[in-house]
């Protein structure tokens, strides 16, 4: 049963894609623009709608079937191609934390499946007559996405893992530049996928490494192999690479933010709930690994504080909502990092799946925001709570497991991580004390700064007057409203299954023993909590005290001189694009000039040179008559000579 | 199986014979024709595949080359020189990538013909072209090696000239001298190994034996420079941005998806097989060549404003990858080099139908007068993008096996020389990424340009019937990449064998 659902699991939602990417991109041009009229170009939405939801409901019902059949380690495997010796297999590799996680993104895929047909629709009171949403590509590249993801999840080798990881990147790509009236789309979405290309070339050496240090690309023989120490070191290092670029993790963040000209859905799906996460699943999936390569999840461990904390920090200052949840995105997966360098992996997948469902919902209530607004920027928004209570509410319970108010999703799953990391502050860990202890400062000072921004975000657009009055927002459609309310029963739930047995078992299944800090649960019910509670009060009421001030200004003012270097992101932006971008482009100009001067010049010089030197030979030859006796009498008296001396030196 | 063998080379040359003879008001009729026996030529060259092709007999004593189906007759002999043609697994996928392109090319005059000349002297010439690819990766004899290697020069020399850009005359003199220059070397590495050996036949020569350390480090030299111009390798790659942005497009299509591959392909059956010993001792210089080639290209084409010549340069590039894949020695960077070779033909053989089809449309390739495709021609723009993430490597398409895999080829063979190339291989991964998005965001995005705004959305059948079957190889070898690796894996394990027996 398993051999058939694993390879079905991402191919259900590939045939969708491969189907939806042979329609017609685009509406044919009309002569006459009627209203209503069933065309080509309708015909052709209603079949993508169609597409996307049967890919995704499919792969839904198949990655259900899985946790239900999926009791243990499942490995599937058969060659796909052999390099000379190296094998490269066609390999599933399934466990119950695959089966969750898989569940998990078809869940969200088919809530943004849904979600879009409404949030895509050239509404009867849109101005802008000529916008068409080319819905059939992009239908398409959602299910494309959702296979390439799925396939990460089940990939039992690790060239299979590598095209999953990539075609989700090339699948993010085409969607942030989806939105053809966005002029910063397309730089967005070159960045996106030029800073995850960096990171992945540390990622596929990382692979040639592991792989030709064990003779073969499967995962289960490349754990089973005893690497060298030095070669484990430097794969893992190299691993974590792609690792920091596709979880966005510091310094190769800087991407997320801008990938929010996407469109909301997408953001929703992609740069929040799944593919964001991959990085932190690809480090689980291998990480007997990173255990022996404590090297490895230190330096993780580093990266993890560090990007938990610029996030937290970065999501303050800022106006847009999209990039308030971006960078809290950031500092969130800092946490799942974090967790991981200190050695639980289970506590990692559960916050990874927790942050799954809240921050779909948050980032899909905010699309509802903006699609009523008309703007992302806070700024415009406020008092929307009386318009749309719904959305309200379902904002009110993402924002709060956010913030890890008990007894939302998130509270349960930041805490086990929380715990995790005050346990290898004494060496419970596979690294160093010290990295406990950073992760634990890192983890309780982010509480706080999260509850904060949280707090802000909903005071600034939920409560207080509305900044546009002329606006009358009101709760979105039923296609848009029926996935955030579907959502918000996970987010707030899901955090009481980490008591039940059969969630924690199906966590922990795949690590090894003692992976949690405290037998063998991931709920800590004790004085532990009380920190972390204390902290999130303060954050809020800190909030809600600034704005209680004049709720008409915004609570980051109170920032003052950090503010700008906040919402910058202690412009490391211009930082890479200093240190990175601009050389590169002299480099090009350089290349390009030296290419054409030097070693193009070489050999249209040879060729000048050789053709002058014709031309000159040619002209000595066409010498007037007098000189032309002189050279040939030259010429006799030369051979003359040298055959006297020849023939007289002979004799 | 020896009657299609021959078949392969008489069917296109008839073809040429005839499509030239008909006259011109039958230009149609007679590119027909041609595409006709284009189209017999790749049915005749696909069942090459079948019938025995068991490697069971192979031992160290047996030749290292053992083709599938051979014909050996003699042809001159007062000289010893034998026409003797065989196809295995490491021909069989270049044999038909040729045919299946130069069919491809000569549908596509069906419908358009460029300015310069008559259609059917196009198709003639490509016909006369593709028997000197077929016979280049058909020869199992030196000399007739180098027959067929000098007779793609002139035809394509005058394709160049006569149909090509406004500047086809200069590029076409400096393709022909070029290449030629090459060619001289080829001939004298050709005969210093044949004098040396005694013979001219590939199946004895492969493996070195017989040949002095001296002799096949001079013939190893002689060989590896006159096929490096061919790949070409840097810095004697000069001639092909020229050469490619001036020629027609089924001319920038023959040259970019089969002719460099007549480099590539020398280099790993003549230059390694016949002069091993040469290859060991000249492998870290081609390495070294070979990234700088990948990182040289694709900075040059972060800087590059034109269509054309930008995806000229891209595959300096790319065959950087292919020749970093010979360098490594080892079987899978031979078998990435295959891979690689055949890759590239088919993208960027899409790739340029596509620049062609671009620059047809808008009157300019200039990026600078480009901009918003996707707006007016979404499909147009949507196989543009497709065709340039396969040509970034995308895993999952055919580009990124021989990519990849040569990078960890060189990470197999170790030690802090090859892994420091291995790394700046991988860098250049990077690099090539970048300009080809850069590529997509000026051509594709944005608002459109006048040059673009006035385009239909619409693609000729012929267009999308030239172009499909490159689609779908693309995909196909992506996802199936043991349908080219498969039948090369044991001649190629049989090579290496020999290469670093001693």
């Amino acid at each position: 049963m398993t051999r058939v659902l694993g390879p079905l699991l991402p191919a259900v939602p590939f045939v969708a894609a491969l189907v939806g990417l042979l329609l017609p991109p685009a509406p044919q041009r009309r002569s006459t623009r009627g209203r209503g009229r069933v065309d080509g170009g309708d015909r052709a939405r209603t079949v993508a709608i169609a597409l996307g939801l049967t890919g995704a409901a499919g792969a839904l019902l198949v990655a259900l079937a899985l946790l239900v059949t999926v009791d243990g380690p499942v490995e599937t495997s058969r060659e796909w191609v052999d390099l000379g010796g190296l094998s490269v297999t066609l390999g599933f590799r399934l466990d119950p934390v695959a089966a969750l996680v898989a569940v998990a993104v078809a869940a969200v895929a088919l809530a943004v499946q849904v979600y879009s047909v409404a949030y895509l629709h050239r509404g009867p009171d849109d101005v802008d007559l000529d916008v068409d949403h080319r819905y059939p590509p992009y239908a398409a590249q959602i299910s494309l996405f959702t296979a390439a993801m799925l396939l990460v999840v089940v990939a039992g080798d690790l060239i299979m893992l590598l095209v999953g990881w990539e075609v989700m990147g090339i699948c993010s790509y085409l969607l942030i530049a989806h939105d053809r009236r966005l002029p910063e789309a397309p730089a967005a979405a070159m960045k996106a996928f030029l800073v995850t290309r960096v990171g992945d070339v540390g990622f596929l050496l990382g692979i040639a490494l592991l792989g030709v240090s064990a003779g073969s690309f499967r995962i289960a023989d490349v754990l089973a192999h005893d690497h060298p120490t030095g070669t484990l070191t430097a794969a893992c290092l190299l691993l974590l690479a792609g690792v920091a670029g596709k979880s966005a993790q510091f310094p190769l963040h800087t991407w997320l933010p801008d990938a929010m000209a996407g469109p909301t859905p997408i953001s929703a799906l992609i740069h929040a709930a799944t593919m964001v996460a991959a990085g932190i699943y690809a480090v689980t999936r291998l990480y007997p690994l990173f255990e022996q390569a404590p090297v490895a999840l230190t330096v993780l461990g580093v990266m993890g504080a560090v990007t938990l904390l610029l996030g937290a920090f970065a999501a303050t200052a800022q106006d847009d909502l999209k990039r308030v949840l971006a960078w809290s995105t950031v500092s969130q997966i800092g946490y799942l990092a974090g967790a991981l360098a200190v050695g639980s992996p289970p506590a990692a997948l559960f916050h990874l799946l927790s942050h799954a469902a809240f921050k779909a919902l948050l980032f899909l209530a905010a699309g509802a925001v903006i699609h009523a607004v008309g703007s992302t920027l806070m700024s415009t928004m406020g008092g929307l709570r009386r318009g749309m209570p719904v959305i309200f509410w379902c904002t009110v319970v993402g924002l709060g497991a956010l913030a890890g108010v008990p007894p939302l999703s998130g509270f349960w799953s930041k805490d086990g991580i929380l715990a995790v990391a005050e346990a290898a502050r004494h060496g419970a860990g596979p690294t160093p004390g010290w990295v406990g202890w950073l992760v634990w400062l890192a983890g309780l000072l982010g509480v706080a700064v999260t509850a904060w921004y949280a707090t802000r975000l909903l005071l600034r657009t939920f409560l207080g007057d509305p900044r546009l009055p002329d606006t009358h927002p009101h709760d979105p459609p039923a296609l848009m409203r029926w996935p955030v309310l579907l959502l918000a029963v996970p987010a707030a739930l899901f955090g009481l299954a980490g008591f039940l047995p059969a969630v924690t078992d199906r966590l922990t299944s795949g690590a090894g023993p003692a992976p949690l800090a405290a037998g063998g649960e991931l709920n800590h019910v004790g004085p532990g909590l009380l920190l972390p509670l204390v902290l999130l009060a303060v954050g809020a009421g800190g909030a809600w005290w600034m704005w209680r001030r004049d709720p008409a200004a915004d609570p980051a003012d109170h920032l003052g001189p950090l503010r700008p270097v906040f919402a910058r992101a202690f412009r490391l932006d211009d930082l890479q694009h200093t240190l990175v971008v601009r050389p590169v482009r002299a480099l090009g100009r350089l290349a390009r000039r030296g290419d054409e001067v030097v070693v193009d010049g070489l050999v249209e010089g040879t060729g000048r040179a050789t053709g002058g030197l014709g031309r000159g030979l040619a002209a000595l030859h066409r010498a007037a008559l007098p000189r032309a006796v002189a050279v040939l009498l030259a010429g006799v008296l030369l051979l003359g000579l040298a055959a006297v001396l020849l023939t007289g030196g002979a004799a | 199986m020896t009657v299609l063998l021959v078949a392969v080379l008489a069917l296109p040359l008839l073809g040429a014979l005839l499509t030239a003879a008909l006259p011109a008001r039958a230009d149609r009729t007679a590119r027909a024709v041609g595409t006709g026996f284009a189209a017999l030529t790749l049915l005749a060259a696909l069942p090459l595949a079948a019938g025995d092709r068991g490697w069971f007999a192979y031992t160290t004593e047996s030749p290292a080359i053992r083709p599938w189906h051979q014909v050996d007759l003699p042809w001159v002999p007062g000289l010893d020189l034998r026409f003797h043609l065989g196809v295995d697994g490491i021909s069989y996928p270049l044999v038909v990538l040729t045919a299946l392109l130069v069919l491809l090319c000569c549908g596509y005059t069906l419908w358009r013909v460029p300015d310069g000349g008559p259609g059917r002297l196009l198709v003639a010439l490509l016909l006369v072209v593709e028997v000197g690819l077929l016979g280049t990766f058909l020869a199992l004899d030196m000399v007739l090696f180098l027959v067929f290697f000098e007779v793609v020069l002139l035809p394509m020399y005058a394709m160049i000239a006569g149909w090509g850009g406004a500047d086809r005359r200069r590029a076409a003199r400096k393709f022909a001298l070029y290449t030629l220059l090459g060619s001289v070397l080829l001939l004298v590495g050709v005969f210093t190994v044949v004098t040396a050996a005694g013979t001219a036949d590939l199946v004895a020569l492969t493996g070195g034996t017989g040949l002095s350390r001296g002799t096949q480090l001079a013939a190893f030299t002689l060989l590896a420079l006159a096929f490096a111009v061919k790949s070409p390798l840097w810095p004697l790659h000069t001639w092909l941005p020229d050469a490619h942005t001036q020629a027609p497009t089924v001319g920038s299509v023959v040259l970019a998806g089969v002719l460099l591959k007549m480099g590539t392909y020398g280099l790993i059956r003549v230059a390694v097989g016949v002069a091993p010993e040469g290859a060991r001792w000249a492998a870290p210089v081609l390495g070294v060549l070979a990234v700088a080639a990948i990182l040289v290209g694709s900075l040059v084409c972060l800087a590059q404003d034109e269509l054309k010549r930008l995806i000229a340069y891209s595959s300096v590039g790319h065959m950087g990858f292919v020749l970093l894949g010979v360098a490594t020695l080892t079987a899978t960077g031979l078998q990435a080099a295959l891979i690689g070779n055949i890759a590239h033909g088919v993208i960027t053989g899409l790739l340029f139908f596509l620049a062609g089809a671009v620059k047809d449309r808008t009157g300019t390739g200039l990026l600078a007068e480009l901009s918003g495709l996707r707006e007016t021609a979404p499909r147009l723009a949507g196989l543009l993008a497709f065709a340039a993430v396969a040509s970034l490597g995308l895993p999952g398409l055919a580009g990124f096996w021989g990519e990849a895999f040569a990078v960890v080829a060189a990470v197999q063979v170790g030690g802090p020389f090859w892994t420091t190339l291995a790394v700046l291989a991988a860098v250049g991964g990077a690099l090539t990424a970048a300009y080809l998005l850069r590529l997509l965001r000026r051509v594709t995005h944005g608002r459109p340009t006048p040059a673009v705004a006035p385009l239909g959305a619409a693609l000729a059948r012929t267009e999308l019937a030239a172009w499909a079957p490159l689609v779908l190889l693309a995909l196909v070898i992506g996802l199936a990449p043991g349908l080219v690796l498969g039948m090369a894996g044991d001649p190629v394990q049989a090579l290496v064998e020999r290469v670093t027996s001693r």
